[in-house]
């Protein structure tokens, strides 16, 4: 019997060995994954135990953790919630995490690999953890300017500095007010997402980064751009009648404005935002151009790093009517404000486009700096020359065109208007994009579902005061 | 092991009861050490009860080893301890968990009067059962006996539903898990029976593809055992069970008759009767699911994906004794006190646990083969794979190797049934050691013994 023995021996072995291996499995390939479940309520329990680091505006925090005598040991306080929450996102014991207090948890309380030193030390010395604070980039007077600038409206804006690409101001209007999400009163915590969640003007959506509208007439920009990539200059003369019949189709593009005659420089087709004459440059140029320019500028791909944007989209095989739409910001061409940011920004800092960015630097409680953020050049949208002219042909359109409500007075300011459709019950949406010399800054704001005419200068007089104010704010 | 070669060729083995007395000390303070660090980690004191808790536990521990030097010299050093020290790891963790409520609940001082009893009946065992080979007389009534047991719990009235499996009877306050018994009863059923007719089921037969089949007329044991184990996963509900005792009987078929056939057509009938179990019963459609998928169902599965998370709370060292979180799963005393100790101990503590158990097997399954007679060998090879099947069903369930089977943890788990069951199991397997190592002088042996030559085993046997 000994010989079959053996052989069960030889089985028992092998299952002692699967129990060992997948025990190791289990250890080295599951431990993560598990930890990171956000369902995980021992990781949760022990973030929420733990001195979270603060997200700062300047020097003051925006997010920061009091301590607190409840079921945790902390509580997460965001001073002036509403207006930073789409910047700080939430953090919350049922409902996860969002924004910055996503994209940086690990860092905020103090798990990451770089503060792994420090937590042996601390715990050499009987001393719990603190997390690193976040340093962001946003100014509080340009956003504090921006959120009075939309009040009650629903809409976006995001100002940048143009040469560092340094975001110095993002809001999304309705905000929500992330006090109530973070709250230990787990009930009201809540109560407070049920109603954020079903409310129809979406509070929770991140309308600056991660969603995506027509952006009307600003597109222009774009279009313009490839037009003098394309050897136009600002003179060239583009037909600009008064009604174009779409090719392949019976249907008239018309003017919002009197173009002033039958042909157009480009420059003051720009300054009235004639969209038969961006419609016919469409033409001209072809879908393929067109993409290319919204390319370089940052379309059909994500602004990465700590901003996580929407992707912006060009179509991607328009027939010509479809082109000449597109030329003009309409028909599938959508981007977010932070895109058309980037554009008035990549023009203004004479073609070179930086990558947009939030957070400055993270820095441990003992101010030891754990990661700080290198301005990073992208692409080049367009040559120096053409950028200039550009500029030139934006400042016109504040002095004498569709955007005057956007003038600051002492400072030179450029910029463009925008009034987009995406459904024809729908009221149409309002955008102007612009810069300014001194402060660099280059503002693209959003506003949705405003109730207003259907006219060209919707745009600016919405969207423009708001810009002025939030340049004036960075003077 | 070593042997020395007395004069007269008689094979004395080393007692080695002072080991036995050594690792018997190791494993009791590691298990009061347990219960010490949880206090300690938890409210910073060792509570005035732990003299009388040292006293206790190391008292039994020696009164268990003196009786075993005293009834059996020649027993396996290895196997006291190791029992010793899971069933104190086992009592540590349920001591642990019962501080977690408040006011904290009482569970470690019930299991230790469970343990007290199975210690007791250990000793019954030890003292009373001189030859294991008195267990050999009634194989068909133990048989019938063991069949009984298995499927009392579909008895009407005395039966009770507890998480989805129909495996305790009730009788007024007290429940109980008769299939624990049944695993003893059955295989000493088993063993003695196929001693008995070992001849017939190895000789007779066909060979298909050089494998040796059985006559049809021969498959008579093995259909039984079948039809109770399928009995048992579907009336019942428990996979484990069937899968266990169906398992050891195959694995008993195999070893008496040495014809490989036998694994391969029980293994088939059994993986017959899991795929239509599968197709047929919602249960065993859940615990798969909650095996490959557990993420799908969070609120249907927590108690794997709790566990889950114990295990990569724990990490590879573990929070330490009383700082983890085991509470947070359901039933983490009984069913998943493998991941309650992974938690606390880590990886590398569970990893040491499968390793005692491994060693409680490889000793059981070591002297089957230095015994010398057919039922010793059949009977201490049948409980150490019965053994070893069980702790790979369960911890492989809880760390997600296999499906999820409601099996106790031997000597760990809450729950007096299995730990009685498990110390009598004990209790056989160091009087077979015994007897397998005791040495033989002629006259001790009515036969096997003429002229002076000593038939230790089989041929094939080599000295360990």
């Amino acid at each position: 019997m000994n010989g079959p023995i053996r052989r069960v021996a030889i089985v028992a072995a092998v299952m002692f060995l699967a129990l060992l291996l997948n025990a190791s499995w289990l250890s080295v390939a599951r431990t993560d994954s598990l930890n990171a479940n956000p369902q995980n309520r021992r990781t949760r329990d022990a973030e929420f135990d733990r001195d979270r680091g603060a997200i700062l505006a300047g020097n003051t925090p925006i997010a920061r953790s009091d301590p607190s005598k409840g079921q945790f040991s902390y509580q997460r306080v965001y001073p002036e919630g509403p207006t930073y929450a789409n910047i700080t996102g939430y953090y919350s014991y049922d409902y996860g995490r969002s924004g910055l207090e996503d994209m940086y948890n690990r860092e905020l309380s103090g798990t990451s690999d770089a503060q792994f030193f420090g937590r042996l030390m601390e715990s050499f010395q009987g001393g719990t953890p603190a997390g690193a604070s976040v340093q962001t980039t946003i100014n509080q007077r340009a956003q504090q300017a921006a959120v009075n600038g939309l009040g009650s409206r629903k809409g976006a804006v995001v100002a940048l500095n143009y040469r560092t690409g340094a975001v110095l101001a993002m809001v999304s209007t309705p905000s929500y007010d992330p006090n109530k999400l973070a709250s230990t009163d787990l009930s009201a915590a809540r109560q407070a997402w049920q109603q954020l969640s079903t409310d129809k003007d979406r509070p929770l959506a991140k309308r600056a980064t991660r969603e995506i509208y027509p952006p009307g007439s600003t597109f222009k920009l774009v279009t313009a751009a490839a037009a003098l990539t394309d050897g136009m200059t600002a003179d060239s003369t583009v037909p600009s009648p008064a009604k174009l019949r779409l090719p392949q189709t019976t249907i008239d593009l018309t003017n919002e404005v009197n173009c002033g005659g039958d042909t157009s420089s480009l420059a003051h087709a720009l300054e009235v935002s004639c969209n038969t004459a961006f419609a016919n440059l469409g033409l001209r140029l072809g879908a393929d151009k067109l993409r290319a320019q919204a390319r370089l500028f940052g379309f059909d791909s994500s602004f990465g790093g700590d901003l996580d944007s929407a992707t912006s989209v060009f179509p991607a095989s328009p027939n010509d009517p479809q082109t000449a739409m597109s030329a003009i910001g309409q028909y599938d061409v959508a981007a977010t404000p932070l895109q058309m940011a980037v554009v008035a920004g990549a023009i203004a800092n004479d073609g070179q486009v930086m990558e947009p960015f939030l957070v400055q630097e993270v820095r441990t409680p003992d101010l030891q700096i754990l990661s700080s953020h290198h301005n990073s050049q992208m692409q080049r949208a367009l040559s120096v020359p053409n950028a200039r002219s550009l500029q030139n042909m934006m400042v016109g359109v504040v002095e004498n065109g569709t955007g005057r409500a956007a003038q600051v007075s002492g400072t030179t300011v450029g910029g463009k208007t925008g009034t987009a459709q995406s459904d024809p019950a729908r009221p149409p949406y309002a955008w102007f994009v612009g810069f300014a010399k001194d402060p660099d800054v280059a503002i693209a704001v959003f506003i949705e579902e405003a109730d207003i005419q259907r006219s060209e200068i919707a745009g600016g007089r919405l969207g423009g005061p708001i810009f002025s104010q939030v340049v004036e704010a960075l003077k | 092991m070593s042997a020395i070669t007395a004069p007269g060729n008689v094979v004395v083995y080393r007692k080695r009861r002072n080991t036995e007395l050594l690792m018997d000390i190791v494993a009791l303070s590691i298990g009061l050490g347990a219960w010490a660090l949880t206090h300690l980690n938890t409210s910073g004191t060792i509570p005035p009860e732990w003299p009388w808790l040292v006293g206790m536990w190391g008292g039994l521990g020696l009164v268990l080893h003196i009786l075993v030097r005293w009834r059996l010299p020649f027993a396996d050093p290895l196997i006291l301890p190791t029992v010793l020290l899971l069933n104190g790891l086992g009592l540590a963790m349920i001591h642990r968990i019962d501080l977690i409520p408040d006011p904290a609940k009482h569970d470690a001082t019930t299991q230790l009067i469970w343990t007290g009893l199975g210690a007791a009946l250990f000793l019954v065992v030890i003292i009373g059962l001189r030859d294991h080979r008195s267990l050999q007389r009634f194989p068909y009534l133990l048989f019938l006996a063991g069949i009984a047991l298995l499927l009392l719990p579909l008895v009407p009235g005395l039966g009770v539903e507890q998480f989805g499996s129909r495996i305790w009877i009730r009788v007024g306050p007290f429940s109980f898990q008769p299939a624990e018994v049944a695993k003893i009863v059955l295989a000493i059923a088993f063993a003695a029976y196929l001693v008995e007719r070992r001849d017939v089921l190895a000789l007779a037969g066909r060979h298909v593809l050089g494998i040796g089949f059985p006559r049809l007329r021969d498959l008579g044991p093995i259909m039984i055992m079948w039809a109770a184990s399928l009995a048992v996963l579907v009336f019942q509900n428990d996979l484990g069970t069937s899968l266990l005792f169906f398992g050891l009987f195959v694995m008993m078929l195999y070893v008496a008759t040495q014809r490989a056939g036998w694994p391969i057509l029980g293994t088939a009938l059994f993986a017959i009767g899991a795929v239509a179990a599968y197709y047929y019963t919602a249960h065993v459609k859940v615990r798969v699911g909650a095996w490959l998928y557990p993420f799908d169902n969070f609120d249907r599965n927590l108690q794997v994906i709790s566990a889950q998370f114990g295990y990569a709370w724990g990490g590879l060292t573990g929070r330490g004794w009383g700082l983890g979180r085991p509470g947070l799963t359901p039933l983490a005393k009984s069913d998943f006190i493998a991941a309650a100790l992974g938690e606390e101990i880590g990886v590398l503590g569970l990893m040491a646990i499968i390793m005692l158990y491994g060693l409680l097997v490889a000793r059981g399954l070591r002297m089957a083969l230095a015994c010398r007679d057919p039922f010793g060998k059949l009977l201490a090879a049948g409980l150490s794979f019965v053994f070893a099947l069980q702790v790979f069903a369960i911890i492989g369930g809880v760390t997600r190797l296999l499906p999820l089977t409601g099996l106790t943890t031997p000597f760990m788990s809450q729950g007096g049934s299995s730990m009685i069951s498990n110390w009598v199991i004990a209790g056989i397997l160091l009087v077979i050691s015994h007897q397998a190592r005791r040495p033989i002088r002629p006259m001790d042996e009515d036969h096997d013994s003429a002229a002076g030559v000593i038939s230790l085993a089989d041929d094939d046997t080599r000295l360990i």
